[in-house]
């Protein structure tokens, strides 16, 4: 795992592709050569990518676009899309409204 | 337009509620009640739910099962409502989502 | 906040089978489901399914979804629904969006079965209103009632691909093309069999080049593909088509446990990112277990018993059953398992280039390319012989653990033996009596009973039909080869429907009798 994260590491030019223009992110439209570029930018790993570009972060949070992003980046970075360490996973899993997430059922209240 | 399946050769009759009417960018459509909006408007011939934010592309139903978020239409004036999750009911208002918002890209601000 | 013995994430089919297990055995269940139905994808799978009895061979998928929710209910397991699990901690507390509120829960045990989501190709269009996964297919069709299209284009020939294609020629629709980069089909050969004698052309080596239409799909190109999956120039082929459907694997949906620290690790043969835990469901967590495709991505009936496993595990984990009456069932429930994994797709022949069956005979290169077997090629198998008077003819020609034709025939004229992998035989003497109860329970559709030679220069074949509208006794019609082809004129001369058959009727044609090993559906005029 230290290997990939090696910024000094040289992944080469960043070579323009007939099919840059893919969307891959469909929630917030990024696309593929977007996602090429951030890695030769210096983002090698899934989280830097997501915090850098959005991708994930959309209406699915992910749900549709993880793969194929983690699949883009290690061609990019010349490793098996196994190595990459995927983007952390935290609450809430699932999109969820901000008034529904700030409203937690307090203690001793009437049961499900 | 036979999109509805009247009679299926292992599932039979579908079960459905009672008829409800609810309009679609005004046009009033007839559905069941309860049955997922995006079937509904699929039955009508709708394909394209909304157009999205950056490069105002059409999208509609793509996973059907309410985890893409492609299906999000402005539903009694709430954006981003998942069509192909959520029951239709009699009345209901549903709009084309240009980006967040009912109104098209060229009267936003 | 409330506490439960067990804590189940996920009311498919194996997060039901582990709660009906440690309910039994006592323990507090509650199962919650972010969907508004439970029973995970069993309710949109109408085909009858593979295995043994114990299996529950024979049965459809969305049968076998009603009995496990009645068992459940039954135990007194409790399902929660509309109830979206958004975290899982370390402790096990785990984090529920109902409703407009989100809840707290504690378990002394959990167990993940949140299953699978469908993975994503890209080409240029693939976000046009139109491209639709095959579980959209599935969902629309078979629990909504609407068909997703008029002209469709599946991408994929797994299982998943091959079913859903049949399925959308049961509700109507027209399947134009089967497409695959691959260069051999990757389902069940039976699966591709049904789709192709209907008249569906297989392309494999070819993959979608563009999607096609301003608004939303109104056509599409394809074209083949190298052994590098580059495309070939010059190799294009159009369609129009208003849906295309994509059934390109499955991806486990493993989040909440990398969330609450379980060891991952990526396993392709699993299909992804999994926990790595035991044979039973065990994760690096103790009292955290996993079962069914979340843990690898296999089938249904493998599901339902790592589901159980599961429960068995965990009602051990909190001291329920001691470990003696643990490890038994265990170990039976291992048994069943094996079972299942047995045969020319299981998960430990993934990857291998399988050329014979395991009684030496050559796989079919033309099943696994067009998605038919040859003419020159059906009488290698032992399912097929000829007869005088009506006998049963088997087109089984590759090994799945499955043996519901053995059972059916009431005469004995069919053996697969005591390794329900093999092919299933004619047994020599047998009589026929024309029952028609093999067509009806082979779960692959490929039992047709044949009179090769009625006496006036035709033959009859009584073949399984799924579809409506059902031909009156007397159309007049043509009968297709198992490409899908026309190969001669036909005539129904019996329709039988009986509650025995499970809602497989069966037609009978009359057609000249050189065609009597060809003839295999039937298409009116």
């Amino acid at each position: 795992m230290n290997s990939v994260n090696d910024r000094s590491r040289d992944i080469g030019e960043f070579i323009p592709a007939e099919d840059d223009d893919m969307i891959i992110c469909r929630c917030e439209e990024i696309t593929k050569g977007e996602i090429r570029r951030a890695v030769h930018d210096g983002m090698f790993t899934l989280t830097e990518i997501r915090r850098y570009l959005r991708t994930g972060m959309g209406l699915c949070q992910g749900q549709t676009c993880s793969k194929l992003v983690k699949g883009i980046v290690a061609k990019e970075l010349g490793v098996s899309p196994a190595e990459l360490e995927p983007a952390t996973s935290r609450v809430p899993m699932r999109p969820i409204e901000m008034y529904i997430f700030a409203n937690e059922a307090k203690e001793g209240e009437a049961d499900e | 337009m036979d999109t509805r399946i009247k009679n299926h050769p292992i599932l039979g009759e579908p079960e459905k509620g009672r008829v409800v009417t609810f309009t679609f960018d005004g046009k009033e459509i007839q559905g069941y009640e309860g049955e997922p909006i995006a079937a509904a408007l699929k039955a009508a011939g709708v394909m394209v739910h909304r157009y999205t934010k950056k490069e105002h592309r059409p999208r509609g139903i793509f996973c059907a099962i309410g985890r893409c978020t492609d299906c999000v239409m402005v539903v009694d004036g709430k954006p981003n409502i998942r069509t192909c999750v959520t029951p239709l009911a009699e009345g209901m208002k549903v709009q084309t989502q240009y980006g967040v918002s009912a109104e098209p890209f060229d009267k936003q601000k | 906040m409330k506490r439960y013995d067990l804590i189940i994430v996920g009311a498919g089919p194996s997060g039901l089978s582990a709660a009906i297990e440690a309910a039994k055995r006592g323990l507090k269940v509650v199962v919650f489901d972010e969907n508004e139905k439970p029973g995970g994808q069993l309710f949109k799978q109408i085909h009858k399914f593979f295995g043994s009895k114990e299996h529950k061979a024979k049965i459809r998928g969305f049968v076998i979804g009603q009995q496990l929710l009645d068992e459940a209910d039954k135990v007194g397991v409790k399902v929660v629904l509309n109830a979206t699990v958004i975290g899982l901690y370390q402790d096990k507390e785990i984090v529920v969006k109902i409703g407009e509120e989100v809840r707290h829960f504690k378990g002394d045990a959990v167990i993940i079965a949140t299953g699978a989501a469908e993975n994503m190709v890209t080409f240029d269009g693939w976000t046009l209103p139109g491209v639709i996964g095959a579980g959209a297919a599935q969902t629309m069709m078979n629990l909504h009632g609407v068909k997703p299209g008029q002209k469709i284009l599946m991408l994929g020939s797994g299982n998943v691909g091959l079913v859903v294609s049949f399925q959308l020629l049961q509700c109507g629709c027209e399947v134009v093309a089967l497409v695959d980069a691959a260069p051999k089909i990757g389902g069940y050969g039976v699966h591709a069999a049904k789709v192709a004698r209907t008249g569906v052309p297989f392309y494999l080596s070819h993959t979608i080049v563009k999607a096609e239409g301003d608004e939303c799909v109104e056509g599409v190109t394809i074209a083949e593909v190298d052994d590098h999956f580059q495309f070939i120039p010059g190799t294009e082929k159009h369609f129009d088509v208003d849906t295309i459907c994509l059934a390109v694997g499955l991806s486990p949906m493993s989040q909440l446990l990398k969330m609450a620290g379980c060891q991952m690790e990526d396993n392709p043969k699993r299909g992804g990112q999994v926990p790595i835990c035991d044979e039973y469901g065990r994760t690096s967590l103790p009292g955290v277990f996993v079962a069914g495709d979340v843990s690898g991505i296999e089938e249904a009936s493998s599901a339902m018993i790592e589901g159980r496993m599961a429960g068995v595990a965990a009602s051990e984990y909190l001291g329920y059953i001691g470990k003696e009456e643990c490890d038994t069932e265990l170990s039976e429930l291992d048994k069943a398992l094996d079972g299942l994994r047995q045969g020319m797709f299981a998960p430990k022949n993934k990857g291998k280039q399988i050329t014979e069956t395991e009684e030496g005979i050559p796989i079919s290169e033309n099943l696994l390319k067009y998605g038919f077997v040859a003419d020159d090629e059906i009488e290698n198998y032992p399912g097929v012989t000829h007869k005088v008077g009506i006998h049963p003819v088997m087109e089984c020609t590759q090994n799945i653990p499955c043996n519901p034709c053995q059972d059916a025939c009431p005469k004995g004229c069919i053996s697969i033996g005591a390794n329900i992998v093999s092919l299933p035989v004619v047994v020599e003497g047998s009589e026929c009596i024309n029952c028609g109860m093999c067509v009806a329970s082979c779960s692959g559709q490929a039992i047709f009973l044949v009179d090769e030679d009625c006496k006036d220069g035709t033959a009859e074949v009584t073949i399984p039909y799924e579809f409506l509208p059902l031909p009156k006794v007397g159309t007049k019609g043509v009968a297709l080869g198992r490409n899908g082809q026309k190969v001669c004129e036909a005539e129904v001369v019996n329709i039988k429907s009986i509650k025995a058959y499970d809602r497989t009727n069966l037609l009978t044609m009359k057609v000249p009798k050189d065609y009597a090993m060809a003839a295999r559906f039937f298409k009116e005029a």
